[in-house]
Order: structure tokens, then sequence, then C-alpha cells
């Protein structure tokens, strides 16, 4: 198509000099605009990511001159490193802790909300609260609140009788801790995506199965949870997405003495992110972290598309 | 108003539910009736208030803390509201083992709005190039452009920091802006919006003998207002936020930005819990502000985060 295309006017040489002038014009935005913009995503996005994956097959070094081809050497060194192993299986657990209860808590959330009448802006606004808030300073916050002898968790539990936990100091309680906070976290944005979804739901497919005497079980089953399939396959997909890449709260509630590593204690909240900053900004060593990301990267990438397959066929009509 | 990302030829935005969030009501799952439906009613009332208090309880714990005298810190039971206020905690903010908060706050303030007001720019210009501005090869461009969306941080961290190596710029703040303001999914966000805008609007402005820079300038962007302050929350919350990348790239504490200022203190809260509460509170207290003053605003554009997914 033409650029000069939407001047309706009769081409008279002035129109045809005009439209010449547009056209120069328009180049020259474009070009203004595209030439900063490509030169940038090229050097900052897909030069790093050629680089990067090839790195992963050579013995690269940080600050180091000069990198060997070692072929798939850090990849089979991956598959050998207890410490990998375990970090992979704690970001799975960690996923499979987080994303059931944070949608199942984001679906109840929203339509509690939904159906709480003239109180749904302020329950919308604090259940929403966390979201906005750094999550630093929150993960600090909880993570005095874990504390053993003087957070207000146990305290809490003492002052009415029950037995104190240890929480982030047991190899056993620490993950599931680290996905308490981010349940607390991140359940108010899963709330508002699916009370947009509700929302998207037309009021009439509801009054036609009430009078054909359908219950509200049979409402949530039959209309809302199928009608709601969009923003769940969302929802879970983007959850998996942010889950296995895991870094900030594992980093900062995970550290429990003054001079621990984060991912403790004992490897017991070692995630892959975790464990690849260490590997690489702790040993610079890149080829090995960057082999690291490149394995997350593929499961991402099949449990995506498996998840997105799935989730679209099952409640097909 | 709310902001309905058209779906374009990329078939992504039908991902996204469209964000209707403003129709009380629209599903009533308990509707208001008499009897047992009213108080079915105060007692979804009663159990969303719990719950609200577990949401609220972190923060409100959070600035006790922070007022509390070191001995009734260690005090049990705990107290509910400190017995002597005292801002020392807050005082101590200045006077760390490493840097000083009101450095760390003012290297954040710079950091997250010099990249919001460019990323603004380069998303806004390049969106309206590949929604408006046809030109041979543009929407395999664009392609491109979107397939850099997909690309987790996983993947792309350890090569941009030997990038910022090769460049010189640890520790500097061009490692922490510039890379960041070409942002693949602020011009998709850009491009689906201005893609509805009339095109008659810029023709008549054309026509009026306008050049592209003013259509852009002085139509496109007032009418772009709803996306451009979308993106504008989203990309600041996210730079005010961000842990990660500025933890790699920074070393001298006069130049951390808030979140890696108090990351110092994650291993030394049991000495220490009194200004990490207070660095929290201000950590946490602006964003919160402003989200009070601009809610709607807010939850869209984080709702709208989720499409880079």
């Amino acid at each position: 198509m033409a650029l000069g295309t939407n001047l309706s006017l009769p081409a008279t040489r002035k129109a045809r000099r005009r439209r010449g002038g547009r056209d120069a014009d328009q180049r020259l935005f474009v070009a203004v605009t595209l030439v900063p913009t490509l030169l940038g995503l090229l050097v900052f996005w897909i030069y790093p990511l050629a680089n990067g994956l090839l790195g992963s097959f050579t013995d690269w070094q940080a600050f180091a001159s000069s990198r060997e081809f070692i072929g798939l050497d850090n990849y089979r060194a991956l598959r050998d490193d207890p410490v990998f192993v375990k970090a992979l299986g704690n970001t799975g657990l960690y996923t499979l802790m987080y994303l059931p209860l944070n949608v199942a808590i984001g679906l109840v959330l929203a339509m509690a909300v939904e159906g709480s009448g003239k109180l749904r802006g302020l329950f919308r606004t604090v259940y929403f609260l966390p979201v906005v808030a750094s999550a630093i300073a929150t993960a600090l916050m909880w993570k005095w609140l874990y504390q053993p002898s003087l957070g207000l968790f146990n305290q809490i539990l003492d002052l009415v009788g029950l037995p104190t936990q240890s929480y982030l100091a047991s190899t056993t309680q620490a993950l599931p801790s680290i996905v308490a906070y981010s349940l607390w976290k991140n359940v108010g944005l899963t709330m508002v995506l699916f009370m947009a979804g509700l929302n998207g739901i037309d009021r009439s497919y509801y009054e036609a199965a009430r009078v054909d005497g359908a219950g509200r079980l049979r409402l949530f089953w039959g209309i809302t949870v199928p009608l709601l399939r969009p923003t769940l396959v969302f929802v879970v997909i983007t959850g998996i997405i942010e889950t296995l890449q895991v870094f900030g709260p594992v980093f900062i509630l995970s550290s429990v003495g003054a001079n621990s590593p984060p991912g403790g204690p004992a490897n017991s909240t070692m995630v892959v992110a975790v464990y690849q900053w260490a590997v690489a900004f702790g040993q610079l060593n890149l080829g090995y972290g960057m082999a690291m990301g490149m394995v997350l990267f593929v499961i991402i990438l099949g449990v995506t598309l498996t998840q997105a397959r799935f989730l679209r066929q099952s409640w097909e009509y | 108003m709310d902001i309905r990302v058209p779906a374009g030829p990329t078939g992504l935005a039908s991902r996204g539910a469209p964000l209707a969030l403003d129709r009380p009501d629209a599903v009533a799952v308990t509707r208001d009736g008499r009897g047992i439906r009213r108080l079915e009613r105060y007692l979804l009332w009663l159990l969303l208030a719990l719950g609200a208090v577990v949401m609220v309880g972190p923060f409100y714990w959070m600035l006790v803390t922070s007022l509390k005298v070191r001995q009734e810190l260690l005090q049990y039971p705990p107290t509910w509201w400190p017995a002597e206020p005292t801002l020392a905690n807050w005082r101590a903010l200045n006077d760390l083992a490493a840097g000083s908060f009101s450095l760390f706050f003012r290297n954040s303030l710079f950091v997250s709005s010099t990249i919001t007001v460019l990323t603004l720019l380069t998303s806004a210009m390049s969106g309206y190039v590949f929604a408006k501005l046809p030109f041979p090869g543009r929407d395999r461009l664009f392609w491109v452009v979107l397939s850099l969306m997909m690309i987790p941080f996983t993947v792309s961290i350890i090569p941009s920091y030997a990038l910022m190596v090769r460049f010189g710029w640890l520790d500097s703040y061009w490692a922490l802006i510039v890379p960041i303001i070409f942002n693949p999914f602020g011009i998709f966000l850009m491009r689906q919006f201005m893609f509805a805008l009339p095109g008659d609007l810029l023709d008549a402005a054309r026509i009026d003998g306008a050049s592209e820079f003013r259509v852009f300038f002085q139509v496109v962007l007032p009418l772009s207002q709803a996306a451009l302050a979308a993106l504008g929350i989203l990309t600041f919350l996210a730079q005010w936020d961000n842990f990660l990348w500025p933890l790699v790239i920074l070393n001298d504490p006069d130049k951390f930005t808030v979140p890696i200022g108090l990351a110092q203190f994650r291993g030394r809260l049991g000495t220490e819990v009194g200004p990490t509460a207070a660095g929290s509170v201000l950590a946490v207290l602006p964003v919160l502000v402003l989200y009070v003053f601009a809610q709607r605003r807010f939850v869209e554009g984080i709702a709208l985060s989720g499409l880079k997914g």
C-alpha cells in the first residue's frame, strides 16, 4: 500500500508535491525511530542471546580473554551435579505447591469479592496491596515474622498454646514457608485476573441454567469454570514461567545466618535461578551457568506448550 | 475506562482476558436477596475481612517494628503498638555499614524514572511505526521483536552481563538503564493500542500540513494516554523493584538502589530488625501512596504485564 493513498484530493501538481514531501517526512520518522530501537535490540538482546547459546558449549569464564569449545561437557556435568539435580527438583516442587494453591485461592477470592456487593472495591484494593509492594521489603518482613524465637508467627502460636515451628531454619519447612510468602504476595493479581474473566461471562447463561434448576455447584463447574478457561490458561502459563525462574523471595528468605549463602538450609531451598546466580556471578563460570539457563528454557517451553494444548483440549465442547 | 488489547495478527492478545474491571455485580455469585441470602453476605464479609487482616497484617507489623526501641523488639509477649515510639531506627538508616538510605532512595528514583521516560518514548515511537506507518518488511520485523518477548531472563542475564563487562559498564548506571529501555513488550503494547486509533484523525492532521513528528507528539500521544499510563506505571514499578540485574551489576554501595541496599540486611535481621523495618517501610511507601491515588491504572497496568509471558 502506498503511503499517500489516504489523500483523497485530486492529484494536482501541488498535491503531488505535498505527497512527495509527506513520504519523505514519514520515512524520516520511521528512520529516526527504528534505527536506534533496532540497534538497541540487536546489541542488547539478539547479540547476547547468540553469544550465550554458543557460550553454553564452551568453558566461558567472566573476564577471561578467550574461551574454548568443549561440546556438551557443560550439559553432561549438569546431569552429574547433585546440587543442580536438587535445585531442579526444588524448582519443580515449588511450582507444584505454589501454582495449584495460587489458582484455587485466586479463583475463590475472585468469586467472593465479586459477590461482596458494596464492599467489592475495598476488598479488591486490600487484596491487591501486596502485589504493588516491594518484593524485597516484604520478603524481609516475612523473614522476621518467621523468626523462630522473636517472630510474630511463633509468638501467636505460643500465646494460643500450639507448638512453635522452625519455618525457614528447617529443611522440610523452608520451601513451603517461601511458597506461603509468594502466595500472600501474588494471589491478589490472580484474583484480579479472574475477576476480569468473571465479568466477561454473560449473565444470561446463569439465568438460563437456574431456570433449568441447576444448583450452585453445577453453575460453578458447568458455566464458570469452562468460560474462565482463557483466564485459567493464561494464569497457569504465566505462573509456570514465573515460578520456574523464582529468584528474589528465595534469595532473601533462605539465607538464615549472617553469612549463610542463599538456598539453604542444606540446599533445601536451592532453586535453579539461585544456583545459576551462584555459579555465574559467584564462581564466574558463565558457560556452566548458561547451560543451566538453557535447560530451564527448554523445560519452560516444553511445559508451556504441553499445558496450553492440554488446557485447550480438555474443555472443548 | 478499561484497556482492551485488540487481538493483533499475532493472536497473542487473545491469551489475555479483556480487563473489564468495573462492572460491579456483573456476576453476582451470591445475589442479594432476603433472609438467608443476606446472612450469607454478612458471613462472606466476615471471611473476607479475616483474609484482609492477613493481607494487611505484615504491613502493619513492618510499621510497628520500625517504631519500637530495641528492648521492646525482644519482648514476649509482643506489644501490638510501641510503648514508647521512637525514630531511632529511621535515623539509623543513614548510618549503615555500607551506604546510606537517602542515597539509595535518590538512586532508585533517578534510575526508575529515567528508564520509565525513555521506555515510554522508544515504545510509543516504535509502536506507532509498527501500527500506522507501513514500509516493506515491517510485519516480519514486528514478528522478530515479538519473539524477543519470549526469552526468559535465565537465558539472557549471563550473556548480558558479559556484554556489560566488555563495555566496561559494570558498576555503572549505563548498564542499569540503556539495555532496559529497548523493551519488546512495551513496543508490542503500544502497537496494539495505536492500531485501533482512527486513521482519519491522523490524515486530517496531515492534510492540515502537520509533519509526522507533530502528528505523533500532538495527536497520537495525547490519544494514547491510557496505554502510556499503564505502561509507565508498569515500568516504574518493575524498575523500582528490580533486584537481580542491579544485584549483578552494582558493587559500590553509593550506587545501590533501594532493593539492593535493603537486601544487605537479609542475614542480619536478628541484630538490625528495627532499621530493616524502617527501610522496608520507605521502600513500600511511595508505591502504596501512588497506588491509592491511581488505583485503577495500577491494576490495569499490572494485569497487562501478564501478557508478556
